[in-house]
């Protein structure tokens, strides 16, 4: 039984999933095997230890039962079953050796093999080829089928045939994916890559053209090629490919890789964990880690491949001073650099006081690096002005579940959505933002849940290949409230809601309230629908669906939270998932899907000006004293600066000096003019990145960043998962982001002396509860460990409010529509709303500097063909997009995505500027922009606008970098 | 065979889509459709077939390519399919095939330069008694020989 399972190699492949189910008991080959119903005879015999060969299955999809190479025998059954395709059962007797099954296996792999070029010295997977492993374990000795003489034995891999002339069975190599090739020459047409794509990544982009030996692995139609088809290039088909046939380029380039060092992806808030494959410290690739707990052996196109930006040209390596910004930049050591910088920010405080220097910290960057950063404005600048880009994202959220539920996070791990019924999608397009979840999602949508999306756009979840939306709410941007509410009128007039569920967890008496506030007519979706632009029967039927339809899960996004009722719009969610009994167990909960890798660690790690590490408010002195023993020092009482004040006072003349660690506030924030504006007026601006980016542009002192490969940390996902960064190759600019902080601070008289990221660690968990029991150690042997992790979870908390709300009660708060006062007009008669897309992040520092470039070169502006039509524009032509802030210039894209009235950007590309365009309004609650919705006005144009050409020539001319002296 | 000279429009192929959507499995119907409207089933129509099914242009792709006698080009005006099965072949069809190709110029699947014929292979007519078989469009001949199949080609006007 269990104690003659060998251990297995992580790598291990047991050739199809895993299920779930009562055990079964079966003998393999004279050993008993203990397995779950359902669970193939091929996996039983993998978990035994015990490999059968196999060529189509891979154990991320589902049996094939195509390749005959994993025949057994099986006693009192006739003839020899396909091991992937035969479920076990108990009492099972299976022979994996049989003189029988062997001689067929070797008669498959000669068949495969005598249309299989013998090329494995040069071939790019000589080493990581499972046709040459299957080759070795069958034993095959000879391929005894030959050319009939005078003619040439048909076959896909000789460019000429035995009488000299052009093979028509052969395809050259299609290279048109920047990342990938394949080469139809070496496919076994297994189907994996196919299936992988339907499956796993779910775009079915793939299919098998032809039959029989004319069948071959077609990208979209004859006329496509892999760029043009549908492929997102997530790498699922190369991952599952068991050749060369799809191969990354940079392994045909660099050879295969020797060593590996699983860590993190350090882009979108999925947190993905990754092999990273290297040569010495060269980079070869980046491999979806199948034991990574938020993606499963998934990936996407920005993780797995665009990591080019570490090693681009463009990276700066050397710390750069200068003492107005009109000045070319001068490399200096690091020393000059920092102490040029440490004597600027002491003079600044010196004469304008405690206050007037602050910090602005990364949700990039580890926990660690961040907690660091908070502290140098806590402990060492001794005021509280340190503020984070999830101020312009997820703040509301922080917020609102904050006072709904009593954690400022989400309440589920992915893996819940396996178990969801009906989803409801707002303000978030996972297919473009979280692709690893929207491929997770999904699966889940095409085993039948439901889907409702509410979104002024028609974004891709509504109707892709095997998955339509039950429900489509094309809001009006800018009244999500209103939407909210609205289908808690329905839920709550038509009785739906859990009241034994609301009874035991929730205040019944502001349940009551609530009720009462939403029951009012001026709530129904009829009385809604003027201003919302909501059908009112559709949603009404979509409330009823999510009421009574299971598991119902809300996944959000920053749809919702950017907005000026951001915060308001979160509590709604909140009371819709209370109201229906939707949180605390599996397949349920409220699931913001976060922005940027580690923009839910940078919260925990007190970054917000008011908060200090865990989310306790600075005022409270017993959270103080915490701090002020560990860091000998006093903590100002005093909230300090969120962004947005720093640079009001910036404007005013009251704050001058600014640390900022891997953030480009002057493209990311709104309103660019009044960023640049307050950038310009400091006297002392530091910014510490990888790139020259365009907050540089205002900067006095570059010091150079360290990309995630070349650190230790922790980033915490989504699913409040704290994931292990690993350094994989030495920092290229010397030093680690936490180590550059720690030299500033030391600069500064802190005497700081960490030598590891694991002892920063150890104070945050020694300083924050919900942090208690985090160590490195922990992580190492968990994998990862999703907070609160202390003395109540050692093992840390996959799913919050299991039994109880954390704050106890769950609170219902009234949620009154008030209209932002961004309004549309005569002059500007258009709504702009803003989001991304799938092969760029955020503000592109990172994935404009890589291929993803050939997905998207520039940012458009997508137009209803009415608006369009009205203005007499084209698709393709320039246009002049202005608001009441600014105008810019761009190209439209005439489509029907959006609605009449509605028009959409993304803001990858610095050039553009959409932030030049979008306002200074922003939450009541947080200060979170309201970037998503901006009264515009769109026009035919020929060319830049004043401010882009000024900008750009400012841009330049700041970009100016001294030759060092010799 | 009907052979349009004009490419179909992009409205022709959307309505002949929506005229077999009510039936369940409606992908087979729709190529059949298009096929006897067209001659054969344009390119242009994979994405649209696509959109109205909600797959993707590579599974339509995937299933068209599996079969056939869906065409991805109009075949010309009379259709010859010589048999290659078994039976036929031990009667000489390899030969009569081959030199109908020579006389053609053409290969398999080709069409005569004057759009007139086009020569396709087929695994069995079921007329294995009376090989070597062929099917000109709609019938079946039996018993061919050099002569009978020259003037099967010039009634078709090859």
């Amino acid at each position: 039984m269990k104690d003659m399972i060998i251990p297995w190699d992580e790598d291990t492949d047991f050739g199809t999933p895993a299920k779930e189910g009562k055990p079964v008991t079966l003998t393999i080959d004279g050993f008993d095997v203990t397995v779950p119903e359902g669970t193939s005879v091929m996996r039983a015999a993998s978990e035994a230890g015990m490999q059968i060969p196999k060529l189509c299955a891979t154990d991320s999809i589902e049996a094939f039962g195509s390749c005959r190479l994993c025949v057994v025998e099986i006693e009192g059954r006739r003839g020899t079953p396909a091991s992937c395709t035969t479920p076990v059962a108990d009492g099972m007797v299976v022979h994996t050796q049989s003189s029988k099954v062997k001689k067929i296996r070797k008669g498959v792999m000669e068949l495969y093999i005598s249309d299989h070029p013998l090329d494995c010295l040069t071939c790019s997977a000589n080493g990581d080829c499972e046709l040459q492993d299957m080759a070795g374990m069958v034993g095959l000795r000879d391929v005894r089928y030959e050319a009939p003489e005078g003619a040439g034995l048909a076959n896909h891999f000789q460019t000429r045939t035995g009488a000299g002339e052009a093979n028509p069975e052969w395809r050259p190599v299609d290279a048109s994916n920047p990342y990938f090739s394949f080469d139809p020459s070496k496919c076994i047409v297994c189907s994996r890559c196919v299936r992988a794509c339907e499956e796993v990544q779910g775009t079915f982009a793939l299919t098998i053209e032809g039959r029989g030996f004319d069948s071959r692995v077609s990208a979209g139609t004859s006329l496509d090629d892999f760029l043009s088809s549908d492929c997102v290039s997530c790498g699922a088909c190369v991952q599952a490919c068991p050749t060369a046939t799809l191969q990354e380029k940079s392994v045909i380039e660099l050879g295969t890789p020797e060593r590996s060092v699983v860590t993190t992806c350090a882009y979108c808030g999925v947190g993905c964990s990754f092999k990273a494959e290297l040569n010495g410290d060269e980079l070869v690739r980046m491999v979806p880690y199948k034991h990574g707990k938020a993606n499963r052996g998934h990936s996407c196109v920005k993780g797995r491949f665009a990591y080019g930006y570490a090693s681009h040209t463009d990276r700066i390596l050397n710390p750069m001073i200068r003492d107005s910004v009109d000045q070319p930049w001068k490399e200096v050591s690091w020393d000059e650099a920092l102490g040029f910088a440490a004597s600027k920010l002491k003079g600044i405080q010196k004469e304008h006081g405690r206050r007037s220097i602050g910090v602005i910290t990364s949700s990039r960057c580890t926990n660690e690096e961040t907690f660091l950063v908070q502290k140098l404005a806590r402990g060492v600048f001794l005021n509280n002005n340190t503020d984070t880009c999830a101020r312009v994202c997820h703040s509301p959220t922080g917020y609102g579940l904050g006072q709904t539920f009593g954690t400022s996070a989400g309440t589920q791990d992915f893996d819940s959505v396996e178990k969801t019924d009906v989803v409801l999608v707002i303000g978030a397009n996972p297919t473009d933002g979280h692709p690893v979840f929207a491929s997770r999602l999904k699966k889940r949508l095409r085993q039948g849940a439901k889907l409702i999306v509410v979104d002024p756009r028609r974004i891709d979840l509504v109707k892709s290949a095997h998955i339509k939306a039950a429900h489509h709410l094309p809001l009006r941007p800018g009244t999500n409230v209103a939407v909210v509410t609205s289908l808690a009128h329905v839920i709550v007039t038509e009785g739906l809601m859990d009241e034994a569920y609301i009874r035991e967890r929730c205040d019944w008496d502001e349940f009551q309230d609530y009720a009462a506030f939403v029951s009012d007519p001026r709530h129904s979706p009829e009385a809604t629908e003027m201003l919302t632009g909501v059908p009112a029967e559709e949603l009404r039927k979509a409330a009823r669906l999510f009421a009574t339809g299971g598991n119902g899960a809300i996944y959000y996004g920053l749809g919702v939270t950017e907005h000026s009722q951001g915060s308001t719009t979160v509590m709604g969610l909140a009371n819709l998932a209370m109201m229906t009994g939707n949180v605390g167990r599996n397949g349920v909960g409220v699931n913001p899907l976060r922005g940027q890798n580690n923009v839910q660690g940078s919260c925990d790690m007190g970054s917000f000006p008011h908060e200090l590490p865990g989310y306790r408010h600075v005022k409270l002195p017993e959270v103080r004293e915490i701090f002020e023993q560990a860091w000998g020092v006093e903590i100002d009482p005093e909230p300090g600066l969120r962004i947005n004040n720093m640079l009001d006072a910036a404007v005013d003349g009251s704050f001058k000096g600014i640390y900022i660690q891997g953030e480009d506030i002057l493209q990311s924030d709104p309103d660019t003019k009044h960023v640049a504006a307050g950038l310009a007026a400091m006297e002392c601006v530091i910014v510490h990145d990888l790139f020259l980016n365009e907050t540089a542009n205002y900067a006095h002192v570059f010091l150079p960043g360290s990309t995630f490969l070349e650190k230790d940390g922790t980033f915490t996902n989504a699913e409040r998962r704290i994931n292990m960064v690993r350094k994989v190759m030495a920092p290229r600019n010397g030093y680690a982001d936490w180590e550059v902080t720690q030299l500033l601070a030391n600069a500064m008289g802190a005497g700081w002396d960490y030598t590891h990221p694991r002892e920063i660690m150890a104070e945050i968990a020694a300083t924050t509860p919900s942090f208690a029991g985090v160590t490195y150690d922990l992580i190492e042997e968990k994998g990862s460990i999703q907070w609160p992790c202390n003395e109540a979870h050692p093992e840390g908390t996959p799913l919050m409010h299991v039994d109880a709300f954390v704050r106890g009660k769950g609170r219902f708060i009234v949620t009154e529509y008030v209209a932002t006062d961004e309004k549309t007009g005569p002059r500007f008669p258009l709504l702009l709303t803003t989001g991304r897309i799938l092969s760029q992040y955020n503000v592109g520092a990172q994935t404009r500097r890589t291929e993803n470039v050939v997905w998207h070169d520039q940012d458009v502006l997508e137009i209803h063909p009415h608006d369009a039509e009205n203005r007499g524009l084209k698709d393709g032509d320039w246009i002049r997009l202005a608001s009441r802030s600014g105008e810019t210039t761009l190209r439209a894209k005439v489509t029907d995505r959006v609605s009449p009235g509605v028009v959409y950007t993304t803001f990858h590309h610095p050039d553009t500027q959409a932030n030049v365009i979008t306002t200074d309004f922003s939450d009541w609650a947080t200060n979170c922009p309201e970037y998503k919705v901006t009264a515009v006005q769109v026009s035919a144009s020929n060319g830049p606008s004043e401010w882009q050409e000024d900008y750009s020539a400012q841009a330049e001319r700041s970009r100016r970098i001294l030759p060092a002296a010799e | 065979m009907l052979s349009s000279t004009l490419a179909p429009s992009d409205e022709e192929i959307r309505e002949i889509i929506a005229g077999q959507l009510h039936l369940e499995g409606p992908l087979l119907p729709i190529f059949h459709a298009l096929q006897e409207s067209f001659g054969h089933v344009p390119q242009t129509a994979l994405q649209p077939i696509a959109d109205a099914l909600n797959i993707t242009r590579a599974e339509v792709h995937g299933v068209m390519s599996f079969y056939h006698d869906f065409r991805e080009v109009p075949a010309g005006r009379h259709v010859v399919k010589i048999c290659r099965a078994e039976a036929c072949q031990a009667n000489g069809s390899e030969a009569l095939a081959a030199r109908t190709l020579e006389k053609l110029g053409t290969a398999w699947h080709g069409t005569t330069p004057n759009g007139a014929v086009t020569i396709e292979p087929v695994y069995c007519l079921g007329l294995c008694a009376c090989g070597p078989a062929a099917m000109v469009d709609d019938k079946v001949v039996g018993r061919l020989d050099d002569a009978k199949m020259d003037k099967l080609l010039t009634e078709a006007g090859a």
